[in-house]
Order: structure tokens, then sequence, then C-alpha cells
């Protein structure tokens, strides 16, 4: 089928169409502001029926790849299968239409939730408190900076740096400087993991903490993390770390049980919620004991079998954001976790960690792999034995868009050349594995062969290449009739 | 387990290949003394009918649907045509990541780039990003986007600015160096033009004004800008209810540099505070590299055709790291599509009347109420809530609810000191018997 | 003999006299791709050899620059601001990035000439 490409909304828009449906107005109009505080006809927004509003959004969602056309396999995302029934549960009026400021007696349900999904985190992780409200991981990681932050405060000093691994994701040293931290990148070793004895050497006394993602985002295990916790802990700093991989860990190991002493989550990742094209997601951080004072507020108490936000918290870090967080994203979550229980989180790691090494075994002889290390959920590659060929990563992802496949990761972590991190979750077949691991054969010998091949792909997606330098050049950020 | 698509042959073929006897063998890379000996239990896993019943009963124990509710403050309750839920459930738009591989997300990235078209018509603005958490830290972004342009430290923020916005902006700021102060309200309920003055000087880094205002007051502020001048002070609106810009003259013509604010009426319901939809928009090019978060922007693909894409990105966290404009990475990307729709659905005209009947009913409840004696605190006018004044607000507010009426958000729940203030939400959703009969309960228990 | 040295990092100075224009090298602008955005040094800034000075950015990458030599940033191309490409189409003209006073002169001696640069990142 040739279609032209869909034109924007507002190039549908005409004069005196609509889509709207809403009761007329039951009570008589009168003037009861002054005119000058109302504005002109709003012009930006289209006018348009319904039938086109469905055509239109319909096309644009034929334009988008999802896990639900098919793998999807980005190192360090997660994108596992996201369960249907997340959708009915978050779905429920009782939830939608519960407004935050409702009296706490007539929404003891969604405080309960909160509190159900706390305890199950905390069973997980070992930590004995948990904070929902951060909306996605970067969100909980300064949450979690500010924390460490105000409790070396409250012991009379905050310090003045944070250690982050040269493997880690960028919003680490992000969240830490918004936290009034500088940044120390340390180099996280040939092995691929973080040895004890080069943390030590960073250490001082203006040490605050040290981030670690573990397993890191090479995949590897962080093999002395229980001894780096001692060292930290002895130099009086604290471990945080990035639970962003948890998905390789769960009924494996309890972060809190390592010395760790503040954890974010992703239930975007781990725990199936959607990533809806990127968020909303929600960054739960978990917390060991000394924290309690200061968690964000409100923290929602038991009292008499009625759940009570408290508020009175003189010591908290204070409101990371306003209400409860992405209350709905938490919904989903929970439905997962009701729905796996505890044996079927440990069979999610278990699959997701095999699916990965099989991936690593059939690729290895084709694609170099820099890291030897075994590796638990993803599998690092580097461009090393392609670039001969003239072929880049992104070539070689550009064409997996050919053949119906979403590239890895590319480009990172920074410390590998030219990274392909592939993440295949256990929620893929070994049939969508050998598809993909064929392909990639596949592309590798047409980078020997007819490498223009790749540098001009993809050949078959609704659009080419697209040139991102006029984009950030000239920055076009809205449509203007007038140019049209 | 229905999510798990290997059999048992599959496993057995995937380990042999793989080299290993058994799962466990997988995880030799983890000390034996990192594994856990505690059992990870609680509870069995649900089938699907228990999954619905467990949630059915935690439903069960929220009561608001019996209730008349008049809440608002920051979340509100609006129609939301059936055709925006409809279509925003697609896979295509719930399931995939981020946009990073534009060829095969052209979906999100224009459905992302008209909502960034429609929310700075919307303001008047310039330039949007593809969204942020919420209101609150949105207003934080807000602040600190000034704060990096004019490199000042000290800011001035309205007392009527949402509190829990304030709450967040100080989380924010509280270790980067930054202070700020209060402008006072005067008994209208606006941004108290004395208090400005004594306030104001070239050392501002920005003024943050929300409009309306906590207490539901629409603010005039143009004085604000002159008074502003040539002084580098950025000016930044404040809106927590964004259908106001459906009649209301939007931040533009203040002369604001930056509005910042929270779309959740633009689709998506309370949902007990969230998803949230925070929005960001500029009037100014100049501070386009100081953005946070992702945009989008048109551009072309190689044969020439329009095409979308992320762009400006090493502004972002994964390319400048701790030198980035901001640390979020993920956003509200799927609750932008609802906006979209929900924008599209109601069109030119239709936001303007869903606004108008916001404003009228809100308009009209505020004058019965008088009628019957009972004091309006503020005399500014209102768009969709306003504060009412009873001897013991906590007390009206029960004996209310009594009567199954959810009588909107008494003030001490912010302001411990505020005995008397009851702030009421009136939105399209509430009919007009349902106000004339809050304004018998509440003349019944004057 | 040119009066260009570079050092590893792939900046480069071009020395007149006690002052000396530094940027990118030509080889370090094609690894980098079509550059949309400089950061700029603030001009007054006491540099020392070897700390980051500023940033030139393609679309997905944001490279440091680091001091070639110490001194004090005299000035700084605040054409870059509107034309970035010129770091791209004439990196040794028009795409010098800021110019310094060179205060310890002996610090050029550690840098390397044309040739050795040209060796070095072809080893």
């Amino acid at each position: 089928m040739i279609k032209d490409r869909e034109p924007l909304i507002f190039e549908l828009s005409e004069e005196g169409k609509s889509g709207f449906s809403i009761p007329e107005l039951d009570i008589e109009e009168k003037n009861y502001i002054p005119e000058e505080l109302l504005r002109e006809e709003l012009k930006g927004l289209p006018e348009v029926s319904e039938v086109e509003i469905v055509r239109h959004y319909t096309a644009l969602a034929h334009y988008n790849y999802s896990v639900d056309e098919g793998f999807y396999p980005l190192g360090s995302c997660t994108m596992k299968y996201n369960p249907k029934i997340n959708e009915k549960t978050a779905g429920m009026e009782g939830f939608l239409l519960s407004h935050p400021y409702s009296p706490y007696e007539l929404v003891q349900g969604n405080l309960k939730l909160i509190r159900t999904l706390e305890n199950i985190l905390s069973e997980l992780t070992g930590f004995p408190f948990f904070t929902l409200y951060p909306s996605a991981g970067a969100h909980g990681e300064l949450a979690g900076m500010l924390m460490i932050r105000k409790k070396l405060e409250l012991r009379g000093n905050p310090r003045k740096i944070v250690l982050i691994p040269d493997s880690a994701h960028g919003t680490n040293p992000a969240s830490s400087h918004f936290a009034g931290y500088d940044v120390k990148e340390i180099p996280s070793g040939e092995e691929g993991y973080l040895k004890v004895e080069t943390v030590k050497e960073y250490l001082n006394e203006d040490v605050a903490a040290l981030m670690m993602t573990n397993p890191n985002t090479l995949g590897v295990y962080e093999r002395e993390i229980k001894e780096i916790a001692e060292a930290l802990h002895e130099n009086g700093s604290y471990l945080y770390m990035d639970g962003a991989n948890f998905n390789a860990l769960m009924g494996y190991v309890k972060p809190a049980e390592l010395g760790v002493d503040v954890l974010h989550l992703n239930l975007h990742k781990t725990f199936s919620t959607p990533h809806g094209g990127g968020g909303p997601g929600a960054g739960p951080v978990g917390v060991a004991k000394e924290f309690e004072e200061v968690l964000p507020v409100p923290v929602i108490k038991e009292i008499d079998g009625k759940y009570v936000p408290d508020f009175n918290r003189p010591n908290s870090i204070g409101k990371i954001r306003s209400f409860y967080g992405n209350f709905g994203v938490l919904i989903k979550a929970l439905t997962y976790l009701l729905e796996m229980g505890a044996e079927g989180l440990k069979k999610a790691t278990e699959f997701a960690v095999l699916n990965a090494n099989y991936i690593r075994e059939n690729l290895k002889d084709t694609y170099e792999l820099p890291y030897k290390t075994r590796t638990l959920h993803e599998v690092v590659f580097s461009e090393d034995s392609f670039k001969k060929y003239g072929v880049k990563t992104v070539d070689i992802a550009k064409r997996l868009l050919d053949y119906g496949i979403h590239p890895p990761t590319v480009y990172f972590p920074l410390i590998v050349h030219g990274a392909l991190m592939i993440e295949p979750t256990e929620t893929e077949s070994k049939k969508t594995l050998d598809t993909f691991i064929e392909t990639m054969k596949k592309i590798h010998k047409e980078a020997e062969n007819n490498p223009e091949l790749l540098k001009e792909a993809p050949h078959f997606t609704p659009v080419r290449r697209l040139n991102e330098v006029l984009a950030a050049k000239k920055p076009k950020l809205k449509y203007k009739e007038e140019e049209e | 387990m229905r999510y798990f698509p290997n059999s048992e042959n599959s496993i057995k073929a995937m380990l042999e290949s793989v080299g290993v006897k058994s799962i466990e063998e997988l995880f030799s890379s983890i000390p034996r003394s990192n594994l856990t000996k505690d059992k990870v239990g609680y509870g069995k896993p649900l089938s699907e009918p228990e999954i619905i019943e467990f949630f059915k009963n935690l439903e069960s124990e929220n009561k608001v649907k019996e209730y008349k509710l008049f809440l608002g403050g920051g979340s509100y309750f609006h129609h939301i045509p059936e055709v925006v839920n409809y279509l925003s459930m697609k896979g295509e738009f719930v399931t995939p990541y981020t946009p990073y591989q534009p060829e095969v997300s052209q979906g999100t990235l224009q459905a992302t780039f008209e909502y960034q078209t429609m929310i700075s018509d919307l303001t008047g603005m310039e330039f949007s990003n593809a969204s942020l958490y919420d209101g609150a830290t949105a207003a934080a972004e807000g602040l600190l986007l000034a704060w990096r342009i004019t490199r000042k430290n000290k800011f001035l923020i309205a007392r009527s600015l949402h509190p829990e916005y304030i709450s967040t902006i100080k989380t924010y700021i509280k270790n980067l160096n930054i202070e700020f102060d209060f402008i006072d309200y005067d008994e209208s309920g606006k941004i108290s033009k004395e208090d400005f003055d004594k306030k104001f000087n070239e050392e501002i880094g920005g003024v943050l004004i929300q409009s309306p205002n906590f207490f539901g007051i629409i603010e005039d502020y143009k004085w604000i800008k002159d008074k502003i001048g040539e002084s580098k002070t950025l000016l930044i609106s404040v809106i927590a209810e964004a259908l106001s810009l459906g009649i209301l003259k939007p931040p533009s013509e203040f002369g604001s540099d930056v509005a910042v604010g929270e779309a959740q009426s633009f689709g998506l319901y309370p949902y007990f505070g969230g998803p949230t939809l925070g929005f960001i928009t500029t009037s100014n090019k100049k501070f386009l590299w100081e953005m946070p978060g992702r945009i989008v922007g048109e551009t072309v693909d190689a044969e020439g055709k329009r095409g979308f894409v992320l762009t400006l990105s090493t502004r972002e966290q994964h390319i400048r790291r701790e030198r980035a404009t901001s640390n979020i990475c993920s956003n509200q990307a799927w609750c932008v599509i609802r906006a979209a729709i929900f924008l599209s659905v109601y069109g030119k005209k239709g936001l303007r009347e869903l606004a108008k009947q916001n404003l009228i009913k809100a308009n009209y409840a505020k004058e019965r109420i008088k009628e019957i004696g009972i004091k309006i605190r503020f005399d500014g006018p209102t768009f969709n809530e306003f504060v009412i004044e009873t001897e013991n607000a906590e007390e009206a507010y029960r004996k209310l609810l009594d009567k199954k009426i959810v009588a909107g958000i008494p003030l001490k729940w912010f302001y411990p000191e505020d005995e008397k203030g009851l702030l009421l939400t009136f939105t399209e959703v509430n009919k007009k018997t349902e106000i004339d009969e809050l304004v018998k309960a509440l003349e019944e228990i004057k | 003999m040119s009066n260009l040295y570079f050092t590893k990092q792939h900046e480069y100075v071009k020395v007149e006299g006690d002052t000396a224009y530094c940027g990118i090298s030509n080889f370090a602008q094609e690894e980098l791709g079509e550059v949309i955005k400089v950061i700029l040094p603030e001009v007054g800034k006491q540099i020392k050899k070897g700390e980051e000075v500023c940033y030139v950015e393609s679309p997905k990458e944001s490279a440091k620059v680091y001091a070639p030599v110490s001194g004090e940033i005299i000035e700084v191309n605040s054409k870059l601001d509107d034309e970035p490409e010129l770091i791209n189409n004439d990196p040794y003209g028009d795409g010098w990035i800021f110019k310094v006073k060179i205060s310890s002169p002996d610090e050029i001696k550690e840098l390397m000439d044309e040739d050795a640069y040209n060796k070095f990142i072809e080893g």
C-alpha cells in the first residue's frame, strides 16, 4: 500500500469543523470578569471532526514500533512485555476518579495500595522504607542523593564529592550535580567491574557517596560491592545503588544486605509498566533504617487500621513533586508483582539472564566482545569487528530497522567503542532470539560485502535517516501556518 | 507463567548452547556471600480473576463515587472524550520506548510536535519542550532555567503560588545556593504591588507568579514586566489549571519570558495526583539551549520528506552528564499524546466553550454563596475556584462530608494558621443542581 | 615552518608572539562531525594547561576542549554562536575558538608540531 505521509493535525483543520460533545451550559451567561482579562480567539488549536482525529492518530500509531509489535532489545531499558491486565486494574474508575485532596477516609484504597507496594518492594530488596513518589529513575536518583546529603548534614557535614564509575548512566552525574555535589569519575577497570582498591584510592573526607549501578551497564555483576560498601562506611560515606538493572537480581540478591544505603528501582523497567514512548515512569527509592527521618513527605502511616499521610516530619527533604507521584504507574507495578509472586520474579530474572547469555554465546564469534567477564541480563559488543569495513555502529542499528527489529542501545556505555548494548529480557522466546541472532549475522556479512547498503539504511521505514544537524541548527519546534 | 514464552525444550536447548548445566550456573559471577539467604516471599502468584478481585476490593475502599466533589487545587475533573482513551490506549503509543530511533518513532514524535505547537500557542510562547513530570517540578525547572540564564541566585515567588509547588521548589534549590523571598498578596488576593516594590531589585534573577493563583484569583500582572524594565530579571508565569488558558489572557500578553505549569486538565484523570503533565515554554530563542528535558523538532529525511527528531540533545544528561541543564530523562510522554488528542477534539471552539463553562459555573456558585451571607475571602476575579470563609472550616467541611459533599480543600491543610478558608472548585462536570445543593447545604450548616 | 602545535587531545595552538589562537584540529572536527553548538569560555578567565575550557558539540556529542597552554583568555570567537560550522569549514582559520595570552611559553615545547601530530594520528 502506498500512502502519503500523514499531515499534521493542523493541516486537516477547517473552520467550522468540530470533534467535541459537551452539554449546553445550564446557567445563564453573564460577564463575571473584566473583558480585559479575556484572550482573543485561540489561534493554535485545530478544528477537526472526530473521524479525522481517529484516522490521524491511528496513522501516527502505525509509524511507531513498540513492544507489542516485536523484539525491543534496548540495553539497560528492560523492554519487557507490558501485561494487559495492568491496564485493566489501573483503569478502574475508583482510582481514576479519586482526587489527591480527597479526605483520607475516602481514599483508603489508594493509601493502602501505596503501603502494599512499599512492603513488597521492601521484601524484594531488604530495605525497611520506600518512597514511591519519584516519577522516573532520574527523579529517584535526585531524591536519593538529596536524602544522602540531608543525612550527612544532620551528621554535621554534607561533604562535597560523589564518586561515579565511568560506565554510569548520565543521569547519575546530573542528579548528583543538582543535589549540590561535584562529581568525580572513577575508572571501572579492565575486567569490567569496580575494584575496592580503586575506590579506596579516591576516598577522603570530602566523599559523600559512591553511586554504582549493579549489575553495571556492561551487564557485569559488581562482585566487590560488599567490600566497597564497607570501605565507604568506614570513611563515613554512603553507597547509592542505581537499580536500573534490578531485573538481573530478583530473588538472588537483596541490595540492603550488601551494605547499600539507598537504592532506586524503575517500575517501568523491572516491573513491567509500559514506557509510553518515554514516560510516565516511576522511580521508587528504598533506604536503610537510618534514613527514615529524611524520607520525602508525606509518609503513609497505618494508625488503628486507618492509613494517614504524615506531613509533619521536620528532617524530611520535603516534597519531591506534587501529590503522590505517578500513582497510576504504581497500580500497574503492583498488579505485575501480584501476578508474578516472588517465585515468578525469580524465574523472570533467571530467564532474562539465560536469554542474554544465549545471545552472547551465539554472537560472540561474529561481533567483538570487549569484556570477557561473565554477564547477567545484558551483553555489550563493540564496533571492532565491522569498523574495518567503514561501517559504524549506527549503520548496524539502522539496518536492523529494515529487518523489522528495534536496534539495541548504541554508543553506550561510553567506555566501549561504538557499543551495541543488548538486553533481551525474559519475555522473548528462543525463536525471537534466533531470528535476531541470524539477522545480526546477516547484517555483519552485509557490512563486509556491501557496506553502502548499511550506510544508507534504513530503506523500508516510514521515513529515511533524518537530518539531525538541520533540526538542531534551525530549531523548528512548532507548526506555523504562514510558512506552509 | 503466561509471560514466559519458552518451552522446557527450548530452555534446555538454550542452556546447552550456552554451555551450562543449570540456570543457577549463569549466576556464578555473584559471590556466594552476596546471595540472599532470606527467601523472598510475599505471597503466591495470583491468577487474573484473583487480581481483578484484589483491585476491585481496593477500589471499593475509595468512596469517591458516592460524593459530590468540589475539588481542584491543581488537579481537576474535566470531561475526557472517549476517543482520547480509545486512541491513547493503542499499544503503539503505550509500549514503545523514548523515540531514540526516529525512523520507527514518527508517531510519538509527530504527536509530541503537535502537542508542543498547541501548548506554546495556548501560552502564547514560541518554544515548548516535550514535557516535565508535573506542575511542581516544572515550576522548579522554570526557576532553574532563569538561574542559568541570568546567573543570579535571588528570586521572588508569589506567596499565592501552589503550596506544593513552593515545597518542591524548596527541595530542588536547597543545595544550589539559591535564595528566594515571598511577595505577599493584598486584600483582593492579587500580588501586592507594595510588597513587590519593597522586595524587587536588579539582583533578582526571576519572579514567579501563578495565575489563576492558588486561591483562584486571576492576576493582571503586566505592571510587573514594566517594573522589571531593562533589568535582566525573567518573568515566569505558573499555570496550575491549564484549562484557564482557553479563555484567559495568556502569559505572553503579560510579557512573560517563561511559562510553566500543569496540563493534567488536558486529558488526564485526577488519578490521586498522577500521572500528571508538566510543561515549560519560552518566548526567547536564546533560552532554548538552556531548556530542560527533551525537545522534538522538525527536519527532513534523506529524501527530503518532513520528519521529526529529538533535538538539541546535547543539553541532556546522557550527553553533557553533570553539565546537563536538568537530570530529567523519562518524562510524561504518553500524557503528551493524550493532551494532543484532547486538544484536537475540543479544538479552537470547544476549548473556549469548556473554559467558559468553568468560569460561569464557578462564578455563579460564588454569587449564590455570597447571597446566603457567606464571605468570599478575596474580591479579585476568579476562574473556576475561590476561597470562602466559615467560622471553622474543618467543622463545616466535616458537616458537609456527612451530607456526602466534599467541600473543596480546607486551607488549614497547607497554612496551619488558616482556620476559616475553604478552597472550592467548580468545573463543567458540576451540574447546576449540584451547585444549588451545595449552596443549600452550606446554608443549613451555617 | 608552520606555527601550529597540537596536543594529544587534538587541540591546536597557533602561536603569534606571546598570544595564541586555540581550537580543535582538522582531525578532531572530522571525528566529531558537523558542529551544531560551541559553548565558549569567558574572556578574562585564567586557564591552566590540560584543564577543561569549553565544549564543541555535534548532534550527539559534547566534546571537551582542554587548554593546550596556560594563560589568560583575552578573546573568544563569538562568530561561532551563529556559525558553529566554521569549525568544520576552517578549523585553523575562522574556526578558532579562543585566544590566549600565553603565561608559560615553555609549554609550547611540550606540544607536537604538525609533522609529529600527523604521525600521532596515523599511528
